[in-house]
């Protein structure tokens, strides 16, 4: 396997908001097939972390690789900013994410959304892109929605919607923002076996998230993050079943 | 039967004319008023001074001084220009503003800017996680503006639009009095001519009024293409 390059890896990115530095040194390197949660308590910088990946943040320092293609920076007045749109339109096209508020396009049918980017950021042949959505959209239960609009939907399934958007793209790494974050409980459920499926079907998956289950269950590793820091990294079965640091133990107790 | 006294023809042509100006000076406020949303958004020092002194101008001046100025002003102006060149050079390059011309550009650079102001608000009122989306998935910044940006916007921007084209409309009355034979220039004419201003002004009226409504029509049909997929109480 040495001649196929690894989906995605990441190296000592730093960020800083003004005075406040939230990523002190962040590496990851996600392998084909991994599942990797991102956990820790809010603030801790997982959500920054991730967005630093695709970069709708910009790392101000830091390396990011996406399979085998190493992103290129420049100074700027604006601060360090990647020196070649083209690339990042094409690192991007490899990376898709899902997002809390799943930001599906509201002007747009779920059948639209999923085709939008396959159309016309791979150029993809129309016919083709919608025979394909239609599968995904089966796949995710949402067949019989395609061609509602998002606000006609409810959360749980704009966020299926939203993850057949993102396998449209047949992305190297999916990146997950609390993708269940801001359903309703009884929502989650559902977006949680998708992802399940996905994570069995050995889809590369970096994840940002508060469910335990999942991280337990479906993670090939765990990453526990305290401000903008790895605090504990690892199996699950150790990180989760087995925390070292007074920190992670009490950020797992359960709350009453 | 109201005898039009032979001034039908004439009145049909201002009307045309008023279209005509009315149109194009649409046409050019929108573009004037994309690029000053755009360049007041800026984070680009000198674009973003260039779009607030245009707007503070044009809104601190009256519509009819900014006509006057444009109009004669500009002819001024080029008359030295001219008139240089022929001293220094013997070149003869005498020109003359068009009023229609100018009419379009000053019309359209008044409302150029409030268009501007429409549209920045309207820029600003679309989700940013909806153009995130767009970034994340590979979408180059012009996609971003056409796929998304721009058609969610509209729909913020149509209401103030259409206000601002009522307002352009009756606006365009300005020209006739820099020579353009727009319909209130010709029933100003035919007033004098006849001794009915009443009469003719009132077919000047029901004319603004009936192009007022044909377009109110055409921006409720634009309002209900963009508000697609959109639900809440401002559709």
């Amino acid at each position: 396997m040495a001649d196929t390059p690894i989906p995605l890896e990441v190296r000592n990115i730093r960020k800083r908001f003004g005075n406040n530095e939230v990523l002190k040194g962040l590496s990851l390197q996600a392998h084909k097939g991994d599942v990797i949660t991102l956990i820790g308590a809010s603030g801790s910088g997982k959500s920054t972390f991730l967005r630093c990946m695709n970069l709708l943040e910009q790392p101000d320092d830091g390396e990011l690789i996406v399979h085998g293609e190493s992103v290129l920076f420049k100074d700027t007045k604006h601060g360090r900013e990647p020196a070649n749109q083209k690339q990042v339109v094409r690192m991007r096209a490899k990376l898709s994410m899902v997002f809390q508020s799943f930001n599906l396009w509201s002007h747009m049918t779920l059948l639209e959304n999923v085709i939008e980017a396959p159309v016309h950021v791979l150029k993809q042949p129309r016919h083709e892109a919608i025979e394909y959505a239609r599968q995904l959209l089966e796949r995710v239960g949402l067949a019989e929605r395609a061609d509602y609009y998002p606000s006609q939907l409810s959360g749980g399934q704009q966020q299926r919607g939203a993850i057949a958007r993102a396998l449209a793209m047949d992305p190297e790494v999916m990146l997950f923002d609390e993708p269940t974050s801001a359903l309703d409980p009884e929502l989650v459920g559902d977006v949680l076996k998708v992802m399940r499926d996905l994570a069995e079907e050995g889809r590369t998956m970096i994840v940002v998230t508060h469910e335990m289950a999942f991280a337990r269950d479906v993670s090939s590793q765990v990453i526990y993050l305290h401000q903008g820091l790895v605090e504990e990294a690892g199996a699950p079965q150790d990180v989760l079943g087995n925390p070292k640091s007074d920190r992670l133990k009490q950020f797992l107790a359960p709350k009453h | 039967m109201i005898d039009l006294q032979g001034y039908g023809p004439r009145l049909f042509q201002g009307a045309l004319l008023t279209i005509e100006v009315a149109g194009l000076s649409l046409l050019l406020a929108v573009i004037l008023g994309l690029l000053t949303a755009s360049a007041k958004m800026s984070r680009n020092w000198f674009l973003h001074r260039i779009g607030t002194l245009y707007t503070t101008i044009i809104r601190g001046v009256p519509d009819l001084v900014m006509m006057f100025l444009l109009f004669f002003g500009a002819q001024v102006g080029l008359n030295m220009i001219t008139d240089w060149m022929y001293e220094q050079f013997g070149w003869d390059l005498y020109v003359e503003i068009n009023s229609f011309v100018a009419g379009v550009i000053t019309i359209g650079l008044i409302f150029g800017a409030y268009m501007g102001e429409t549209f920045r608000g309207a820029f600003l009122a679309v989700d940013r996680g909806q153009i995130e989306a767009g970034r994340a998935y590979g979408m180059t910044h012009g996609q971003v503006f056409r796929r998304i940006r721009f058609p969610q916007m509209m729909r913020h921007a149509l209401p103030g639009l259409s206000n601002n084209w009522m307002v352009l409309l009756k606006t365009t009355a300005l020209v006739s009095i820099i020579g353009l034979s727009d319909m209130v220039r010709v029933a100003e004419e035919a007033s004098k001519a006849t001794h009915q201003p009443f009469v003719f002004l009132t077919i000047v009226a029901v004319i603004y009024l009936a192009i007022a409504s044909v377009s109110e029509w055409g921006f409720a049909r634009l309002q209900k293409r963009y508000s697609v997929g959109f639900t809440g109480g401002d559709e």
